[in-house]
Formats: structure tokens, C-alpha cells, sequence
């Protein structure tokens, strides 16, 4: 190490903390999504994944369409593109728990492979409407290239946004459900659901709503994602298992727990992933967890729930 | 009661009798030598099979391919066929599964008696399907760049083998970057380990170089900014890269993002063809090197009459890789074996195609000729990409010998 210079190992240092805050704010924003829906109403939405493709494909669409339509909005249709994917895929989230979810309530276990048919159904559709080839879509100027503090630091713009963008949807979400009389009937659904009927809370049009929000997450998330990867029909499974490691290791149904875990899971692997190879890494962070549950099943944090 | 069985014997008898004079029509067919193993060969038409995934994860990948091979046995049926005879296809899909990839290759073989196969795109569908093609001695023509030390009787590789890919590559690098350092960075499975196993041996032994780095990801994985990192603090003159799938993307938008770019830093990758840059952009590639044998841009008249033909086939928008021309040659290479051999039997097809002196002259990469290994002498090319999804060839090498068991290699 003697080769470099204080500067730069600093800079090193600077680029690498940023590295893990950025994959921090990526985990945290797939999760989001899935840790409100299998809070809420125990339901594990194995389709998570498609509706953040969802979201990456309205994406595509609006990028094809402005390039080809409105040249000058080609700068600007992003910030557009995150909101339609919210409003798409949270009314595709609304359907789906009308058509599908809400008759399985009684039957959680169902609900897993009613909703990993539906995933397939979804894959199959983009496949068969934007073809199996990956797409992306033109990103504006914006958002390419670095941020440079310092000759030798270079900080990713479209890392910066994604983390922007991750703490404005998790404030978003905060201010909801903790700070709305909406959130609090949310959270009397979650701790008691009968006795919320019985004051009056309508309790399915809570559960609709819920579901529609956490697909919409799931839609922004996905939408974000086009500046870091590429979209296709399979891409939604690419994610599911690392939003699910991140809800479970969270503790379902808390908040806080989902972005504690977000964290220290962005943060081991990309410390570890520095010093060792990118597929040790992994093992090693997937063990830490796998043992972690082992003594702690509830995860990192949880609220006690009447059941 | 007694003269009906008579009757009917006699009528046993009959069909028995015609039966021999139809053997006896086959028997003129195995005299004139086509088709003594019951392959589906009649007087007019033959049949052949192609596997490829239409459906998963590679259906991105496997589709130039398959188009490119329905598009070589167009041109031949149009050019009159093969001894006579017009080429059908049965088309399978592997479904981007490996044990359906076996399946299909039974299926194709042992019901549909086909005389060749074109098809398998990633290693371990052809691993999947390889033991199916030895045990029913069927052909298999496989199209893509792999890792080598393979050589089956039953399979001919259109594609290249790795040291033919790897080390003109390096060669190239070293002489006109004069790099020294090298970060070596790939997905995590048999291809990137193998190759970057070799290409780490000849930057040691024979360039005199250094390698800095190491890396392999999860295959699907989309986070590179640690391993950014590690480049940076390890300052190589060459990264060197064989990050597949939709990993590739995040790869190069991600290198874009952290400014590095073509001007500052020279990339070579192994893993990026017309068909990827779709998914990638060309505007995260611009400046960056592909090591390949064959560039859509090449300017030769075959290739010029190549594209022009499979624009027109498969819509002006479609682009065409390495693996896709490499598909395109089988049937063509298949041709000239059964052309040679007189025959469609596996066995003096493999036999024809053994014997290392046929040539393809029309290839769109140039010039092609099949070694007794069952591989291809092929030209190596280094081509830098522009913003367009197209690449400027700035290098290429002369025939290389195909070597798929390098020794010093292992």
C-alpha cells in the first residue's frame, strides 16, 4: 500500500462508503414494498419482483416515446416515469388483490403460490409484449457520469439520485403510516383486526390500499433500477431473493427493522466484497444471516402482535 | 372357414411380399450409400432439428442464433438442397433449462430420426445434451465461443474455442496499449474461471505482465461498486472482463456512472457481442474493446450480403453477434461434409468433416476451415464499440489453429 498516497486512500475510503450507501439505498427501496404488504396482512407477494419490472418497462415506454415523440422532453420524462410506474403498477397491485388476494386471506399459504402463478403470468406477458431480449431506457444527461468533490474522487449520479430517492419514498412511507389517521388504521388492521371492524375501520378497503401502496413502492423501485441495470422478462426474480432476505432479517411488519437490516446487510457486503471476491462475499453475508435467524427467528426487530 | 384363413394367409402373404419390395426400395437408397442408419431422409426432403430457448433467461441470447440457422437452410433449399434433397426443420425449445435441452435432444433424435442438429447456446445445455447425442450417435453443430477441453465425436463446434479468443486478445493489448497490469473480473461459473485461468498464465508466463485483481460475481449480480473500488485503488492498465447477462448491464452503466470511460482506461471484454449491446447501450460502451471473430461491421462481401439477406428476413432492426453468424456456418459446414461424404450417416459425415481440409469460403467473418479437432481455424478481432451499438475493428489476427486442450494451460 505504500504506493498511494494519503489522498488517494482517502478518496478510496470516501468512494467505498458511498458504494455501500448506495447499495444500502437499493435493498431498502426493493423491501419497502414487501416489508408494508407482509406487514399488514401476512401476505408474501411473490410477484414483488414483476411489479418492480412493471415499474422498469413503464419506464422503457416513456423513454421510447419521448425519444421518438418529444426530443426536448428526452431530459425530463424521467421524474414522469417514476410517477406513472408508482400510479401503473399500484393499480395493477389494486386488481390483483381484487381479483386474486382478497378470496385467500384464510388461507396465507395459498397466497404464495397464488401469487408466484401470477409472477409467471407476468413474466410471460412482458415476454410476449417487449420480447425476451433485455431493453434499456435512454437515460438523460443528468443522471450519467460522476460527481467529482476532488481530483480523484467520483461519486455515480445515478447513485446519488437512487439514495435521494430511496429517503424521500421511506419518509414518504413514515409520515403515512405513522403520521395519517390512514397509517393509524393501518396499524389497528395489523395489531387487531376485528376489533378495528368493530369501530368502524373498513378493514378490506385498508387491506386494498395497502396492497395497491406496496406495489406501487415496488413500481418507483423499479423505475429507479433502469439506471443501474437493464430489463427484461426475468428481471423481477433477479431481486425477489435479496428483498426477501432483507424483509425477513428485518423482522416483518416493522419498519424501523427493514431499514436496520437494509443497512447491515448493504454494509457487510460491500466492506466484504472489498477484500475478498464478489461470490465469497455473498456466501459469507448469506451465513451470517442464515445463523442470525437461527438464534433470533423474529428477526431484527418486531412488534409484538395480538393474534 | 378353411379356405378364409387361406384367404387371409394368403393376403399375410401378399403384405409380406410387399413388404420385402419395399425394403427393397430402401435397399436401392442404401445402395446408393444417403441414409443406411434410418435417419428421416426421403427421396426429396431431409430432416434436421433445431434447439435452442425460445423461452427463460437465454431466449435473449439463443434467438440471433436459431434465426441464423433458419436462415442457412433457406439459402440452401433455395440453392437446391443437399444431394437433392430440401431441408426441413423441427424446432425445439430448451426453455433456457438444461434437462429439457437432454430431453428435447432424445426427442429429436430418437423419434424424429433428424440427421443433424443445430442448437445448445451455454455450456451446460451442451453438457446436458451431450451424452444423449454419443449414446444415439447423433450430430450436433454448437455455435458458441465456450471454454474448450471438450471434443466429442458427435459434436462440431462453430464457435471458438478459448485460448483462440483469449490470446490474440492479450497479445494485442500488450503490444499496443503496452499493458502491463491487468484486472481480470467475471461472472461466477465454468466460462469466466476457465478463461481467465488461461488468460492469467499468459499475461504471467509469455507477456511478462502482472495480474492486480481477480474478481468473480454471482451470476445475476447488479451491484459493481466495491469492485469498482478495488479497480481504482489497484490502477490496472487493463481491465479485462468476462461479466455475462443481465449482469453485464448493470456492469458497464455502473463503470459509466463511476467515470470510467474508454478515454481513460482500456476494457477488454470477451462477453460482448451486437446482441448485448442492445441491453447495455452503446452509449455505456463507447471507447471499450470486444475480442471477438466476428463484428456485424466487417466490410467483406460475404458479410455485406449476410446482413442484407437476415435483415431482410428478420426486420431491419436486428442486429448480429458472433454466436449468430457462428450458427449460421453449421448448416453450411453440415452441407459440405454431406456433400463430400455422399451420405447423411452421422458416422461418414463425422468421418468427411475429420479428414480437416473443408473450407467455407462464403463465411461472413471471411474464411473458415474445419480442423480434424472438430473445431474451427478462425481469425481473432479486437473491435473498439461507438455510441451506435456498432464496433470498429482495429485488429486482426491471422487463421488461428484451433487448440481446445492447451497444454500449460490446465
Amino acid at each position: 500500500m505504500s504506493d498511494y498516497t494519503t489522498q488517494e486512500l482517502i478518496s478510496i475510503f470516501a468512494m467505498q462508503g458511498f458504494a455501500g450507501f448506495s447499495l444500502f439505498s437499493v435493498l431498502l427501496l426493493m423491501a419497502l414494498g414487501l416489508a408494508i404488504i407482509f406487514g399488514q396482512m401476512g401476505v408474501i407477494n411473490m410477484a414483488h419482483g414483476e411489479f418492480m419490472a412493471v415499474g422498469a418497462y413503464t419506464t422503457y415506454l416513456l423513454s421510447a416515446m419521448s425519444e421518438q415523440y418529444f426530443p426536448a422532453f428526452v431530459q425530463y420524462y424521467f421524474i414522469f416515469a417514476i410517477i406513472l410506474s408508482f400510479i401503473i403498477a399500484g393499480l395493477l397491485g389494486y386488481l390483483a388483490e381484487f381479483a386474486l388476494i382478497r378470496h385467500l386471506y384464510k388461507r396465507p399459504l395459498d397466497t404464495l403460490l397464488a401469487t408466484w402463478g401470477l409472477s409467471l403470468i407476468m413474466q410471460q406477458i412482458f415476454r410476449s409484449v417487449f420480447g425476451a431480449r433485455e431493453v434499456s431506457p435512454t437515460l438523460p444527461e443528468w443522471l450519467l457520469g460522476s460527481y467529482q468533490p476532488t481530483e480523484t474522487i467520483d461519486i455515480p449520479l445515478n447513485g446519488i439520485f437512487v439514495l435521494g430517492l430511496t429517503a424521500f419514498v421511506t419518509l414518504g412511507v413514515f409520515i403515512l403510516m405513522y403520521r395519517s389517521t390512514w397509517g393509524l388504521r393501518v396499524r389497528a388492521t395489523t395489531q387487531n383486526r376485528v376489533m378495528s371492524g368493530a369501530v368502524g375501520i373498513n378493514t378490506k378497503k385498508i387491506d386494498r390500499l395497502t396492497f395497491a401502496l406496496g406495489c406501487g413502492i415496488a413500481g418507483i423501485a423499479g423505475a429507479a433500477f433502469t439506471t443501474i441495470a437493464s430489463t427484461g422478462p426475468t428481471t423481477g426474480s433477479l431481486y425477489i431473493v435479496d428483498t426477501f432476505m432483507v424483509v425477513v432479517f428485518g423482522g416483518a411488519a416493522s419498519l424501523f427493522g427493514t431499514i436496520a437490516s437494509a443497512f447491515s446487510i448493504a454494509q457487510a457486503q460491500s466492506i466484504l466484497e472489498f477484500f475478498i471476491s464478489g461470490s465469497m462475499a455473498k456466501v459469507i453475508t448469506l451465513l451470517t444471516i442464515v445463523v442470525f435467524l437461527m438464534m433470533r427467528p423474529e428477526g431484527l426487530f418486531s412488534i409484538k402482535v395480538r393474534k | 372357414m378353411k379356405s378364409k384363413f387361406m384367404f387371409s394367409k394368403l393376403g399375410y402373404l401378399m403384405g409380406a411380399v410387399l413388404g420385402v419390395s419395399m425394403t427393397a426400395n430402401i435397399n436401392t437408397a442404401v445402395a446408393a450409400g444417403v441414409n443406411t442408419t434410418g435417419l428421416a431422409v426421403t427421396d426429396k426432403t431431409v430432416k434436421v432439428g433445431i434447439l435452442h430457448s425460445l423461452t427463460g433467461t437465454m431466449a435473449i441470447s439463443e434467438t440471433g442464433a436459431q434465426e441464423a440457422e433458419k436462415l442457412a437452410i433457406k439459402q440452401i433449399n433455395e440453392s437446391g438442397g443437399i444431394l437433392g434433397r430440401q431441408i426441413e426443420y423441427i424446432q425445439e425449445d430448451g426453455a433456457s433449462d438444461w434437462p429439457t435441452f437432454a430431453e428435447k435432444s432424445r426427442k429429436l433424435l430418437v423419434k424424429d430420426k433428424v440427421a443433424a442438429v443445430f442448437g445448445c447456446w451455454t455450456s451446460a445445455s451442451r453438457k446436458a445434451a451431450l451424452p444423449v447425442f454419443e449414446k444415439e450417435n447423433g450430430l450436433l453443430y454448437y455455435p458458441t465461443f465456450y471454454e474448450g477441453l471438450e471434443q466429442s465425436h458427435n459434436v462440431i463446434y462453430t464457435g471458438q474455442e478459448a485460448t483462440q479468443q483469449i490470446l490474440a486478445g492479450l497479445d494485442w493489448v500488450a503490444k499496443e496499449k503496452k499493458a502491463k497490469t491487468f484486472y481480470l473480473i467475471g461472472s461466477d461459473y465454468i466460462w469466466p474461471r476457465t478463461t481467465m485461468k488461461i488468460a492469467r498464465k499468459h499475461i504471467e508466463k509469455v507477456l511478462g505482465g502482472r495480474v492486480v485483481g481477480e474478481d468473480y460475481k454471482p451470476l445475476g449480480n447488479t451491484q459493481f461498486g466495491s469492485t469498482i473500488n478495488k479497480i481504482r485503488l489497484k490502477k490496472p492498465d487493463v481491465i479485462y472482463a468476462a461479466v455475462v447477462g443481465g449482469s453485464n448491464v448493470a456492469w458497464f452503466k455502473q463503470l459509466k456512472a463511476a467515470g470510467i470511460t474508454g478515454k481513460k482506461q482500456t476494457l477488454l471484454t470477451l462477453s460482448v457481442t451486437e446482441d448485448e449491446v442492445l441491453g447495455i447501450g452503446g452509449q455505456n460502451l463507447k471507447g471499450f474493446y470486444s475480442v471477438m471473430k466476428y463484428f456485424q461491421s466487417q466490410t467483406n462481401s460475404n458479410n455485406m450480403k449476410f446482413v442484407k439477406e437476415f435483415k431482410k428476413m428478420h426486420g431491419e432492426d436486428s442486429v448480429i453477434g458472433d454466436v449468430t453468424q457462428a450458427a449460421y456456418l453449421g448448416p453450411w459446414l453440415w452441407k459440405a461434409a454431406v456433400e463430400r461424404a455422399g451420405s447423411f450417416d452421422v458416422d461418414k459425415v463425422v468421418a468427411e468433416s475429420e479428414k480437416g481440409d473443408i473450407e467455407l469460403k462464403t463465411a461472413p467473418e471471411g474464411y473458415v476451415k474445419l480442423h480434424k479437432n472438430h473445431h474451427l481455424w478462425s481469425k481473432t478481432r479486437v473491435a473498439q464499440w461507438n455510441e451506435d451499438g456498432q464496433a470498429t475493428v482495429v485488429f486482426e489476427s491471422d487463421l488461428i489453429e484451433p487448440n481446445p486442450f492447451p497444454k500449460g494451460y490446465q
